[in-house]
């Protein structure tokens, strides 16, 4: 039997050396003795690992993640954890997939041992409490005592450093202890629960929290202890409060339910008396078109107000000599509450500019003013407004048309002109014509920029971009004031 | 009046806040003290205790007061309420938070706070301890910002800025109920709100993409929470406004708050013990459309007044009134099936995947990589091992479904 010494309990380095050393001297896992520190060997001593020599030649490989698997593992309790390991380092050099293979007696041990190592590093960074100590220069110091199950201590080191570097700190375990000064770390054996601090003021302050945030009338015992199992609590300053409150949990929550409602108070009646008042000498309304937008915000004219976030009103000059009216707002412009912001949105702007056309003396609006849409996971897609909708929005747009009482109104795509002229027309069949809606207004149909951005072929694209930008060129020609740089 | 003591506000001011579910200080960006400050943020978050009511408790959670001038019905604040109300100041806040952060009792701050003055005079104040705590102290733990939806955009940026997570609460599932019990929040303003804050989100993390130094803006995104049980609502009209909510607005979580009785209830209110196992279905169908590919039309789709059952989880639900695509061969089907497979979680079905390609997988070793076989090998075939006729019998729920038993007492 060999026996490999080891200095602590989760000194990786140290079993990595020694394994290094045994395997490349064919020594089968079942004839080394672990061991940390001066923990005793065999009744007889036996040889050395230390003194074997060194065979160099023999290459050893292990898969990437085997090195962070074996530093979780040797962290461990069980004091079979370095054969194991051993074993593992073995047989990858004939398995190299063996990692892969997690139903593997060995891994599946394996993972199970650094699962819970990791799991105990977890709750350490959440059990610690600080107790704050009167230091010798009056400067802030905190020492914690905590009984981890596992030799983690140092491993969860650099939590604590990155967390409260700036504070004095020591954490006191039976196991190892951390002392930080702001600068360096020190790490010493282990201490008992007398060397540190018994109490703290702030502990009545967290005990308060911690029974004031707990609601009575919810008991899930079973998903507390899950998460905060018992053998943590001794640590915990709150943990016994949990007895207390759980037997007056039902009590309290019988009581919310018997109690009879109250008068409301003095303040409230109060002050619902002002809110009255308020409402009540507000001004009548004036049929402007703020308010007109005001109102849309709230419609529930068709059923799409359901799902939409927002109502999407038009946005421009009142006094603008062209109206350009969309179909709906798309994702974005349902987002952000203007319209024409999205995709769309941007190839209509960049046609404007090439057409000549300044956008901000129009007034741009949609025939539909709420998004219609489907779900997809965590997309929307757009749907198209049926003939129903379009026709409650109509109401709006109608509004509009009173309000900015433009000379020229351009239909972007069929459902805007369907909207216009109050029934579906052909497109196609109405493009590049000169038309005059019922008042009289004049209008230019054209397709929706999105449907630019829809067209799956390049020179499909470029020519039927060519062709919109002709038609808002004429638009130019119809109303000189839209053309940016002419005096307005 | 007497002057109230920090601790008699803590005591209120936490009682008036336990009604927000989210304490959760994941997913946000990665910092610590190394270089200044106080704190550091890991990425899943740190519960650093739980209450005997189940929920975590990661974060200080309290209300920078309890006055409020809204009147929902609902809310323990609300204005009409005999509770006792406090309010702390800014200062109080940000000592009490640094307290508690030196201690390690928490990861850091949720702040809300009922409605004074004006929401943005509330909404002022609430930014007031964010910046406090990030500008004068160096705060680098978690911070949540309940955001008031009708508040100034400006103010709305300056609470992104500090805040890893922000959150508007949607409170019930429809407008119409939203209306009836919470007469002065106006729910379009609250989708507004929502929608801009994605806008936001989107945009600061598009810059946070193209330079690290660009300012985050609500790193961790945005949450909601909506109560179960106060009004009429079913389970299909819950879940189908979650996933209007996930699609919309890009949201982190929506959570699920069974409807609680109140100190000093409303009379409007139905009273009774709060709904938790219907709460628990609800998350876990939750979890099935957003981890699982399951749609709120398959999870929902036997016609029981659009409610989910309450003695088995959804999916073995789903499970069994589709038992025509079972069982399921482990060792050939796709990542999308093995997910459908009750008993099979994504960590499962990862760990089958990756080892069956070195091996054929036998019901002990999937025994090895799920939590249990009870029920799931019903559903599976592996090598050596059928399920038999029972996946067809009558009385298959039955057998699955939890033996009903008494409420253990600690």
């Amino acid at each position: 039997m060999l026996v490999a010494r080891l200095d602590h309990p989760a000194d990786f380095a140290g079993w990595r050396r020694r394994a290094r050393i045994l395997a490349q001297a064919g020594i089968a896992p079942g004839l080394v003795d672990w061991r940390v520190g001066d923990e005793d060997g065999e009744l007889f001593g036996g040889e050395s690992v230390d003194d074997l020599a060194p065979v160099s030649g023999i290459e050893l490989t292990v898969p990437r993640d085997f090195p962070e698997l074996a530093q979780a593992v040797i962290c461990h309790r069980d004091p079979e954890r370095f054969d194991l390991l051993y074993r593992l380092l073995l047989r990858l050099q004939r398995e190299p997939g063996l990692m892969h293979v997690m139903t593997d007696d060995d891994i599946h041990r394996a993972n199970a041992m650094a699962k819970a190592a990791r799991r105990d590093m977890h709750k350490m960074t959440a059990f610690v409490r600080f107790r704050e100590i009167v230091s010798a220069d009056g400067a802030e110091a905190f020492v914690a005592w905590f009984e981890p199950e596992h030799h983690i201590v140092e491993r969860v080191s650099r939590f604590f450093v990155e967390r409260f570097c700036a504070m004095r700190w020591s954490i006191l375990t039976p196991l190892r202890c951390l002392h930080w000064d702001g600068k360096t770390m020190h790490v010493t054996d282990g201490a008992s629960r007398a060397d540190a601090p018994s109490d703290d003021a702030m502990e009545a302050y967290w005990r308060t929290y911690y029974a004031n945030i707990f609601n009575p009338a919810r008991l899930k015992i079973k998903a507390m202890t899950a998460e905060m199992p018992r053998k943590y609590w001794r640590n915990l300053p709150e943990a016994d409060l949990i007895a207390p409150l759980i037997a007056g949990a039902g009590r309290r929550a019988e009581a919310m339910v018997a109690n009879l409602p109250t008068l409301p108070p003095e303040r409230h009646v109060r002050q619902a008396q002002r809110q009255r008042e308020e409402v009540a000498e507000a001004p009548a309304a004036s049929g402007s078109w703020a308010e007109a937008k005001a109102a849309a915000r709230d419609c529930t004219r068709c059923g799409l107000c359901q799902h939409a976030t927002q109502t999407v009103f038009g946005e421009g000059p009142l006094a603008a000599p062209v109206m350009f009216v969309g179909e709906q707002p798309g994702d974005q412009e349902d987002l952000a509450g203007k319209p024409f912001v999205g995709p769309a949105g941007r190839v209509f702007d960049r046609v404007m500019g090439e057409a000549g056309l300044d956008r901000s003396r129009a007034y741009v609006t949609n025939a539909v003013k709420h998004f219609k849409f489907e779900v997809r996971g965590k997309r929307r897609i757009h749907q198209k407004p049926n003939a129903g909708e379009i026709s409650a929005c109509r109401f709006w747009l109608g509004l509009e048309r009173d309000f900015v009482r433009p000379k020229l109104i351009v239909a972007l795509g069929a459902t805007a002109l369907h909207a216009l002229i109050g029934h579906s027309g052909s497109l196609a069949s109405m493009r590049e014509r000169d038309l005059t809606l019922d008042d009289g207004t004049a209008l230019v149909a054209t397709v929706h920029p999105s449907y630019l951005l829809r067209l799956p072929d390049e020179a499909a694209r470029l020519r039927e971009t060519e062709r919109f930008r002709a038609d808002l060129e004429r638009v130019g020609r119809l109303v000189p004031e839209m053309l940016a740089g002419m005096a307005a | 009046m007497a002057q109230l003591t920090v601790m008699e506000k803590l005591e209120i001011l936490s009682d008036a806040a336990k009604y927000d579910a989210s304490c959760a200080s994941s997913n946000t960006t990665k910092r610590n003290a190394l270089n200044g400050g106080i704190g550091s943020t890991t990425g899943s978050g740190i519960c650093h205790s739980y209450a005997p009511d189940g929920r975590c408790i990661s974060l200080l959670k309290i209300l920078l007061t309890n006055y409020c001038s809204y009147d929902c019905v609902f809310c323990i604040n609300r204005s009409s309420s005999n509770v006792r109300r406090a309010r702390f100041s800014v200062e109080e806040v940000v000592d009490l938070t640094l307290n508690f952060y030196k201690r390690n009792y928490i990861e850091g701050l949720f702040l809300s706070s009922g409605i004074i003055r004006s929401p943005d005079y509330t909404m002022t104040e609430l930014v007031r301890v964010a910046e406090t705590l990030r500008t004068v102290h160096g705060f680098r733990g978690y911070i949540h910002l309940k955001l008031i939806p009708s508040a100034n955009a400006d103010l709305v940026a300056q609470a992104g800025l500090y805040a890893d997570r922000v959150s508007i609460n949607v409170e019930l599932p429809s407008e119409v109920s939203l209306k009836r019990f919470a007469p002065e929040k106006r729910p379009r303003e609250i989708s507004a709100a929502m929608g801009g804050l994605r806008l936001r989100i989107e945009e600061g993390k598009a810059e946070r993409a193209k330079s690290r130094r660009a300012l985050a803006f609500s790193p961790a995104g945005q949450s909601t929470q909506m109560i179960v049980g106060a009004d009429g609502a079913s389970d299909a009209a819950i879940l189908q406004r979650s996933a209007q909510l996930y699609g919309s607005f890009g949201l982190k979580r929506v959570y699920y708050s069974a409807f609680s009785p109140i100190p000093d209830a409303s009379a409007q209110l139905p009273l009774s013990q709060p709904p938790l196992m219907r709460e628990h279905r609800l998350y876990q169908a939750d979890w099935l459309t957003r981890f699982y590919g399951f749609d709120v039309g398959e999870i929902l789709d036997d016609g029981e007044g659009g409610m989910l059952d309450l003695a088995i989880d959804p999916k073995l639900a789903w499970a069994l009134r589709h038992r025509a695509r079972f069982p399921v061969d482990v060792n050939r089907a796709d990542r999308e099936t093995l997910l459908r497979v009750p008993g099979l979680g994504t960590k499962s079905v990862g760990k089958i995947l990756e080892t069956r390609r070195f091996r054929r997988l036998r019901l002990e070793d999937i025994g090895k990589l799920a939590r249990s076989i009870a029920t799931l090998r019903h559903f599976i075939v592996a090598e050596g091992w059928r399920p038999g006729a029972v996946l067809d019998s009558e009385r298959l729920r039955q057998h699955l479904a939890p033996k009903p038993r008494q409420l253990a007492l600690l």
